[in-house]
């Protein structure tokens, strides 16, 4: 009998639970945060969780919101796992008055299997410096913004760089460059950019795959130390990071010879692997870690008032970039109010927002993100907005700034874009938009 | 008094033969189909909670169907072949792909001469995924005539680990892309483009309904009896005249052909978009545990333990949430692994035949009411 009241009693908690209504206010933004806090991606997904929520809190906090409408945030944890994913999407999609603002799912394969879905249900899928490459073909991925930068962007700025070290592009030619990568579309991105390279600047591309989730790379690392190539790029994510560079020292490979892409350059890839890691270089997003004007006012409304879930990641280079992340999904809001007026806004109205968005030298002092980017306008056509990115190394306690600003070369991307891009609108019978009739 | 078969005479070989011989069964399997089909597409067009939005079709009762159409599958070859296995992920991912080529046109250039078929439409394509699954399932059957148990277990791991493999590998499979990732082709059946999630709902309620009935006439009959001598007992079950060969290799591909269309309906209605990680050795897994949670050598079982593995975690996960409970996501995560693992360990132990013996026992039980003895 009292296995039975239990059970009543569950079942009864369980019903009120799914029963209590949602308490639609009617001024409220809805934006959802797809996050990984567990899990072996957890190490660089709480950062930039962290980051996202201070900045919508900070919003809040300091300004009641966007223009007078309040943010309403909720987290649903993904794992990184593709099919959690999707049941997060549908979970968060339709809540708040106006349906979820934009989604950013931190994760490549979560992203390939949105944009099959955010057509329909009209949400823009903001994806900084990760997704789809030729999404930013915004007349075929209306709903796609790789923001800031794509995968292929970032292969090009690696190899300008290698290039800037051996003093020329003419260099490059008969060089070794491989590339160790996370065995998924995130780590398969960027071999396309690199082989057009390779062909252009005449080194050998060897492309290294290191299974999912990356803690096991003995092999792959030996194969490297036999092949002594010139430069390793590095394509790894979570605890797969931290063990290359730690692998990297075990077969004396020289670890500023390791460069990783954006996602492999945070505290969380280094620290594990402590001296080993000194002089390891990585891409950066535009931004680097440390603080800047938007964190005194971070420091004054979110982390003095304890609403924050950050510690020690607290202006590292993912809480950072979940900062932008949010900046930039915010700004797009603003920008569609402008337009629709100052209330919550839907998904269709957020997606005018970011191909209007135009962020200037002068709106991004205003924010205090001065120093972290550079101006960005996004379009129809031009879902990126900026192709810039400088390179950082590893100093054994922080990330030093050790280049300028290299522009990935068009020339070979844009032919890149527009074909992967034409590719997929055939095969998805697709047609494209006109940008030119766009307003 | 309300569910007792007195007075039901069979006059006939076909009444004693029905899948449900008990008249109250079949009311209530009618009852349930009808809820599945008209009730619950008519409360979702009415939008009445907790149909309000798509999440319920979409998140949950969709994945829940495929899944419970691979454990079915699942449940053909461990529960009632008794062949353990651990490739079902393979076996998905490879009617997904092979679902994927067909519906994308085929072409394999051999030399001498080449392999071209157009894209063809979205029906054949699933189906012939189911097709290549079981040619597939056949061939990694092959070894359970020689090993049984744990180290059958271990050649079907392989499986796994193979196609898992070839699928990141081998980029004729997934088209060079040039990430590895795939879309499905439009869902155009017949002419009729389902996208809608109600109708990708009836889709998938469609085929789970049709392989379901016949997968349990198969279990009922002679084949079905053959494999659970075999399961029984396979030297016994030799010496009465059954080859181990032909019940085994059937069982194989008969399961690998309903995982297979499950793999499909997975990778083309409910992801849309996958990658090899899709099937991992995790869904592999979880398939096994559904069986095993929901009982092996049941059809029902396949239903009962889908819905435990699947939506038990999903909804846990959104309790602290629905109650206002301020607790961090991560912390939710972490205690949904810990209440679902502790219900597990409680229910194989109270029930270690799982939901389908307590399902059989609870009809005991109401037949005896409301005077038991």
């Amino acid at each position: 009998m009292l296995k039975l009241t239990m059970a009543l009693a569950a079942v009864a908690v369980g019903a009120t639970a799914a029963a209590a209504p949602a308490l639609a206010q009617q001024n409220e933004q809805f934006l959802p945060s797809l996050v990984y806090r567990t899990g072996p991606y957890a190490p660089n997904g709480i950062p930039f969780a962290n980051g996202v929520a201070d900045y919508w809190t900070l919003l809040n906090e300091r300004d009641g919101g966007i223009n007078g409408v309040k943010i309403v945030f909720e987290e649903c944890e993904t794992g990184y796992a593709t099919d959690k994913g999707v049941e997060c999407y549908e979970r968060l999609k339709g809540k708040g008055p106006t349906g979820a603002g934009y989604f950013s799912p931190l994760s490549t394969g979560i992203t390939f299997a949105l944009t099959e879905k955010v057509p329909g249900d009209k949400i823009p899928l903001l994806t900084m410096g990760y997704g789809r490459s030729e999404s930013r073909n915004g007349a075929v991925f209306p709903w796609n913004f790789v923001a800031v930068g794509s995968y292929w962007t970032a292969a090009d700025v690696a190899v300008q760089h290698i290039a800037k070290e051996l003093g020329g592009v003419d260099k490059l030619k008969g060089k070794k460059i491989s590339l160790v990568y996370h065995d998924s579309p995130y780590g398969k991105e960027p071999i396309a950019a690199l082989e057009e390279r390779a062909k252009k600047n005449g080194f050998t591309f060897k492309a290294i795959p290191v299974t999912h989730p990356g803690v096991e790379q003995k092999s792959q690392w030996l194969s490297i130390r036999q092949d002594r190539p010139d430069y390793v790029l590095l394509w790894g994510w979570g605890v797969m990071n931290s063990t290359a560079v730690k692998e990297a020292a075990a077969v004396g490979y020289p670890r500023d010879k390791v460069i990783g892409v954006w996602w492999s350059g945070a505290e969380p890839d280094v620290t594990p692997a402590g001296e080993q890691s000194k002089g390891y270089k990585a891409l950066m997003l535009q931004h680097g870690a440390g603080k800047f004007k938007v964190h005194a006012d971070l420091d004054k409304f979110v982390i003095s008032k304890n609403k924050t879930a950050t510690k020690d990641d607290y202006a590292q280079v993912l809480y950072n970039r979940g900062l932008l992340n949010s900046m930039l999904g915010t700004e797009a809001i603003r920008t569609a109010m402008k337009k629709y007026g100052n209330k919550p806004m839907t998904g269709e109205q957020i997606r005018w927002g970011f191909e209007n968005l135009n962020l200037t030298e002068a709106r991004i002092k205003e924010l205090g993100f001065e120093g972290m980017v550079s101006p960005i306008k996004l379009s129809c056509q031009d879902h990126q907005g900026a192709d810039v990115a400088r390179v950082q190394q590893w100093d054994g306690k922080e990330w030093k700034i050790i280049s300028g600003y290299y522009k990935a070369d068009l020339s070979i991307l844009d032919p890149m874009v527009k074909d992967a891009s034409a590719k997929y609108a055939a095969e998805k019978k697709i047609t494209p938009r006109d940008c030119s009739k766009e307003s | 008094m309300l569910y007792r078969e007195t007075g039901q005479f069979k006059t006939s070989y076909a009444a004693d033969m029905a899948i449900f011989p008990i008249r109250q069964d079949r009311i209530a399997l009618y009852v349930l189909l009808a809820i599945a089909f008209i009730g619950i597409p008519v409360l979702d067009a009415l939008q009445v909670w907790p149909f309000a939005g798509e999440y319920l079709l979409r998140a949950i009762l969709i994945p829940f169907l495929i899944l419970s159409l691979a454990a079915v599958g699942l449940n053909i070859l461990t529960g009632y072949c008794g062949q353990l296995s651990l490739g079902s992920g393979a076996f998905m991912a490879v009617g997904a792909y092979s679902a994927y080529k067909f519906g994308t046109g085929v072409h394999l250039p051999l030399g001498l001469f080449d392999i071209a078929i157009p894209a063809l439409p979205v029906l054949p394509s699933i189906l012939l995924g189911g097709v290549m699954a079981a040619a597939v399932g056949i061939l990694f059957g092959v070894p359970s005539l020689r090993i049984k148990g744990l180290y059958l277990a271990v050649a079907t791991l392989a499986a796994q680990f193979f196609f898992d493999w070839v699928f990141i590998r081998v980029q004729w499979f997934t088209n060079y892309t040039s990430s590895g990732s795939v879309t499905a082709p439009e869902l155009n059946f017949f002419g009729l483009i389902v996208n809608k999630p109600v109708e990708r709902y009836l889709l998938c309620l469609i085929f789970v309904t049709v392989v379901a009935l016949l997968a349990k006439n198969l279990v009922r009959g002679n084949i079905g009896r053959q494999w659970m001598a075999i399961r029984d007992m396979d030297i016994a079950a030799e010496l009465m005249g059954i080859r181990p060969l032909y019940a085994k290799l059937t069982a194989f591909a008969i399961s690998s052909f309903i995982m297979g269309i499950a793999g499909a309906l997975w990778a083309f209605v409910y992801l849309g978009s996958w990658e090899p990680l899709a099937f991992n050795i995790d869904r592999s897994f979880q398939i096994l545990f559904m069986v095993i949670i929901g009982g092996l050598g049941s059809i029902l079982g396949s239903f009962l333990g889908a819905a435990f593995i699947l939506v038990l975690p999903i909804m846990l996960d959104q309790v602290p949430h629905a109650l206002g409970i301020p607790i961090s996501v991560e912390t939710v995560s972490l205690l949904v692994f810990v209440v679902t693992g502790a219900l597990i360990c409680w229910l194989l132990i109270v029930e270690p035949h799982g939901f389908a013996r307590l399902w059989l026992t609870g009809k005991e039980k109401l037949r005896l009411w409301p005077y038991p003895y």
